[in-house]
């Protein structure tokens, strides 16, 4: 137990208590809070050219949130315990008022939102289908087939101001991850209040990356053509908001090295050997820079097609692993060094326990397969050729 | 009028809504114990419950009445601050009963649970790496457990 300890770590520190399950779970929440930030673009600001993305962005959102708990519950044991959270609300706990944030973001704003989108398809797939299926859609018509266009204009009415307070839901579901990291004043690397906004725009950067591969990936297994102008938009949006949370982190970089307090040294120490590989490496270098750079290049370069969808996709991927650097830079970064300053431990993942690798990746894949059921039952696309589907 | 009537399938999202939060109020009060919140963020009953618990330890006073040889040995040695259960565990069925036999204690374990080598104790507390310093045997062999010193010229 003690291998791996350099100079002098408290007896509770030298052990990792916060897993890569840990890691994980900020990462999802990002995702869904990206996912739907990306949606509510196109409701409430009105940007018709990402359209064709609301409704997969929403679905998207759904089954991450609905993972998002998951390697919380794995990690902490005993889920029947959750429910505690709930009977018996603690309301000075910042831990245990998140399942209220949650709940709220999944009941009140995602699931009504998505409800409300889907009712007309909802309601003439409850007609047109038969057997289980039929049941299935005519449990969520909620008993009334009322398409009429007056009733669709009430929920598009309704479902806007939904989207309305969707958004500042979506910023307090993320920022309040980042609360509960930034308001840890025992821990340096943690503390700190610009760790909610810094969570917020890395949480829209992996979101926004998300659904645009799901995009280009589902459009491609449906042998469809693939919107360029709708990519192109969501690539200018990733790139302004990467700008923005670079910009935020370095702010947060040079407001900590100019400070230099007392933590400084053994921080700075820490980046240089033990995180040099995930912070400076993959989260800055190839995570943050090469895509932004890549990204920078198609706003300046008239490129052709298939070189800008290869662009996307690299640049993509790379965020994609760029804000899993950040998060696991955050989580584990944060337990490596002794508040004493003095000495260093190491994270040793696990394979096959409970919160080992085998489980993050099988939490990581699980959504997706989510997404697929939930495309299967919604289909976010027009079905036929009956024209537009009221949005 | 028409408006509520057209927003028919909102009024029934809600009821569906209400309806779920009563069964959430109602599985709350029955799960909930009556006397949550009494005078804490727990249970009120718990702290007469954890009263009527039987007492396991039962002090250092009481062992002195009986065991005073040990207990002077130990007084004037460096485990005077130590107290008797703190070794030998919970003895207060052993006090009110002396036919009841206290467990015989393995020193090889029991010494290292507070002398065992750590950077994390204070630099002055006496330590020893249990490995290096005894090669496996029992404290004893060497150190009396009640008086456990060993002076220079001493027994070794
Ligand atoms: C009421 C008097 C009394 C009290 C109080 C008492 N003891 Fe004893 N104890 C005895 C007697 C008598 C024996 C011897 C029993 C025997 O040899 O069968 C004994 C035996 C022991 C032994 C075992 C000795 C051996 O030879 O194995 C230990 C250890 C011990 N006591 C510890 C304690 C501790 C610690 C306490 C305080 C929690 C304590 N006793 C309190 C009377 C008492
Ligand atoms: C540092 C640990 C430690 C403390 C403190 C301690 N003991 Fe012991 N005691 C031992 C060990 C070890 C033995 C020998 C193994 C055995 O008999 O279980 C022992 C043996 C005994 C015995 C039987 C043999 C003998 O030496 O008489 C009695 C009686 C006893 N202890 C009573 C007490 C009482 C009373 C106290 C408190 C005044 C006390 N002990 C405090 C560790 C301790
Ligand atoms: C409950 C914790 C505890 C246990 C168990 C314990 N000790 Fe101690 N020991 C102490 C404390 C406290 C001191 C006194 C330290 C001081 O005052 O600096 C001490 C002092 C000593 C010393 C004196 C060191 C010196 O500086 O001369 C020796 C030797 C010792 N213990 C050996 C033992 C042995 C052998 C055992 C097992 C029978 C044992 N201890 C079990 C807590 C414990
Ligand atoms: C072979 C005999 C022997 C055995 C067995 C033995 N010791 Fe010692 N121990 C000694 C001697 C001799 C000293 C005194 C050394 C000195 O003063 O430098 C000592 C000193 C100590 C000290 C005081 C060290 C200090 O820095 O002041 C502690 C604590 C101690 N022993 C604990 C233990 C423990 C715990 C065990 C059982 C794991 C144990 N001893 C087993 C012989 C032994």
């Amino acid at each position: 137990m003690t291998t791996g300890v350099e100079g002098y770590m408290y007896p509770n520190e030298i052990t990792l208590y916060w897993s890569v399950l840990i890691v994980l779970y900020p990462y999802i929440t990002g995702l869904v809070a990206g996912a739907f930030i990306l949606a509510s673009l196109e409701r409430v600001f009105r940007v018709e050219a990402v359209k064709p993305t609301y409704r997969l962005a929403l679905l998207t959102a759904l089954s991450f949130l609905l993972v998002a708990p998951l390697p919380l519950q794995l990690h902490l044991g005993h889920p029947e315990r959750s429910l505690e959270m709930y009977f018996t609300p603690h309301r000075t706990s910042a831990m245990a008022m998140f399942g209220f944030v949650y709940l709220w973001y999944l009941m009140a704003v995602l699931t009504v939102e998505i409800w409300l989108d889907y009712r007309h398809d909802i309601v003439v797939m409850a007609q047109s289908s038969t057997g289980m299926k039929r049941w299935f859609y005519k449990v969520l018509t909620l008993g009334s087939n009322n398409i009429s266009d007056r009733a669709l204009a009430i929920d598009e009415r309704v479902g806007w101001v939904i989207t309305l307070i969707g958004i500042p839901s979506a910023f307090m579901l993320h920022g309040y991850v980042g609360f509960i990291f930034g308001s840890i004043k025992a821990n340096p690397w943690w503390s700190s209040p610009m760790m909610p906004v810094v969570f917020i725009f890395s949480a829209m950067v992996s979101g926004i990356a998300a659904v645009m591969l799901l995009y280009m990936l589902v459009t491609r297994l449906r042998k469809q053509k693939i919107d360029m102008l709708c990519v192109d938009t969501i690539a200018r949006y990733l790139f302004y908001m990467f700008i923005v949370d670079f910009s935020l982190e370095m702010l947060d970089l040079i407001h900590r090295i100019y400070e230099a307090d007392e933590s400084f040294r053994s921080l700075n120490f820490m980046v240089h050997t033990k995180l040099y590989f995930s912070q400076i490496v993959l989260q800055i270098c190839i995570g943050t820079l090469v895509p932004i750079a890549l990204l920078g290049l198609t706003q300046v370069l008239q490129l052709h097609e298939i070189v800008r969808k290869r662009i996307y996709v690299a640049a993509g991927c790379l965020t994609m692993m760029g804000i899993f650097a950040m998060r696991w830079n955050v989580v584990i970064g944060g337990q490596l060094f002794s508040k004493s300053f003095l000495g260093y431990t190491t994270y040793k993942m696990a394979l096959v326990t409970r919160e080992g690798l085998l489980m993050s990746i099988a939490l990581t894949i699980l959504p997706l397969f989510i997404l697929w059921a939930l495309v299967k039952l919604l289909p976010p696309w027009p079905k036929t050729a009956k024209g537009e589907l009221p949005a | 009028m028409s408006v509520f009537k057209e927003s028919g399938h909102l009024f029934r999202l809600a009821a569906l809504y209400a309806v779920g939060t009563l069964t959430f109020l109602f599985i709350r009060g029955v799960l909930v114990p009556k006397s949550f919140g009494q005078y804490g963020h727990y249970r009120g009953n718990a702290i007469t419950e954890i009263a009527a618990h039987p007492i396991h330890f039962a002090g250092h006073q009481a062992c002195d009445t009986c065991h005073t040889d040990v207990q002077q040995l130990k007084q004037s040695g460096m485990h005077a601050r130590v107290n008797c259960e703190g070794c030998h565990g919970p003895l207060a069925k052993h006090a009110d009963d002396p036919s009841v036999q206290p467990a015989k204690l393995d020193t090889a374990k029991l010494c290292v649970r507070c002398h065992a080598a750590s950077a994390a104790k204070p630099r002055g507390f006496p330590q020893v790496a249990a490995l290096d310093h005894s090669n496996g045997l029992p404290c004893e062999t060497c150190h009396k457990p009640h008086s456990p010193a060993i002076s220079a010229g001493g027994a070794k």
